[in-house]
């Protein structure tokens, strides 16, 4: 199983560690912190009962974007492995729409590099919600995907530290 | 030459395909493509300023000149995670 993966069979969190574990050890990385991060459907959102949501995603380019974000961990944190997994399809209410595991030798890494993954996911990976909610639907419309915008990165890093 | 173009969440809605090819003169660009579907699909105004692009699948930008076969893939504001 691949450390970078869009599927629209339900989320397994252990596989997700497993892998991260596995590519660690592969590297002869020494691991003391697993960071893991479960996004799940939510409802009510916007003060409106959600039925499901509906993923979809430009699945070769995501696949890029996942690369990607590892590579910017890598700058950021030397020595920190990152595995993600996206849900596509139709997802209910509390199931899980993404998993991201990070390890590294000491926790501090592994928890920034964890909380900048989930927020570069939302700005720059070509993936998209679509909420079914009481009384209608709607494309849910987040951030204008920009991987080369230094700035925000820059920020997101500095968010991701505190 | 021929242009493969992609549309995902909104965009396709709007268009009403997922895949459409369109004929380009030589020497056109991402830009030249969006204005072309917005003669037909006027919704997809609003999008102006908020689209992104991609180009086989490597995220480009308005002024990238395509070639033949090129597959453009228009992306709506992302809501992943």
């Amino acid at each position: 199983m691949s450390r970078f993966f869009l599927t629209t069979n339900p989320i397994n969190l252990d596989e997700v560690i497993e892998i991260v574990l596995k590519h660690a050890s592969i590297q002869s990385k020494s691991t003391g912190s697993i960071n893991a991060f479960l996004g799940v459907v939510r409802s009510p959102n916007l003060g409106k009962r959600v039925l499901r949501l509906e993923y979809e995603a430009y699945k070769p380019l995501a696949v890029k974007i996942f690369q990607q974000i590892s590579s910017e961990i890598e700058e950021y944190w030397p020595g920190v492995t990152l595995a993600l997994h996206h849900r596509l399809g139709i997802l209910q209410v509390g199931e899980a729409s993404i998993a991201i595991a990070t390890s590294s030798e000491h926790r501090a890494e592994s928890f920034a590099a964890c909380r900048y993954t989930i927020e570069r996911v939302k700005q720059i990976a070509p993936i998209w919600k679509h909420e079914f909610f009481e009384g209608g639907h709607v494309w849910v419309e987040g951030a204008l995907a920009d991987p080369k915008n230094k700035q925000l990165r820059e920020e997101t890093y500095q968010m991701s530290c505190k | 030459m021929q242009i493969t173009v992609l549309l995902f969440a909104r965009l396709r809605d709007i268009v009403g395909t997922s895949e459409l090819t369109r004929d380009l003169p030589t020497g056109a660009t991402n830009k030249m493509l969006w204005d072309l579907l917005n003669e037909e699909f006027k919704e997809l105004k609003k999008y102006d300023d908020i689209v992104s692009v991609a180009v086989n699948t490597e995220y480009s930008n308005m002024n990238e000149i395509l070639q033949d076969g090129d597959e453009v893939a228009f992306l709506p504001p992302v809501s992943g995670g």
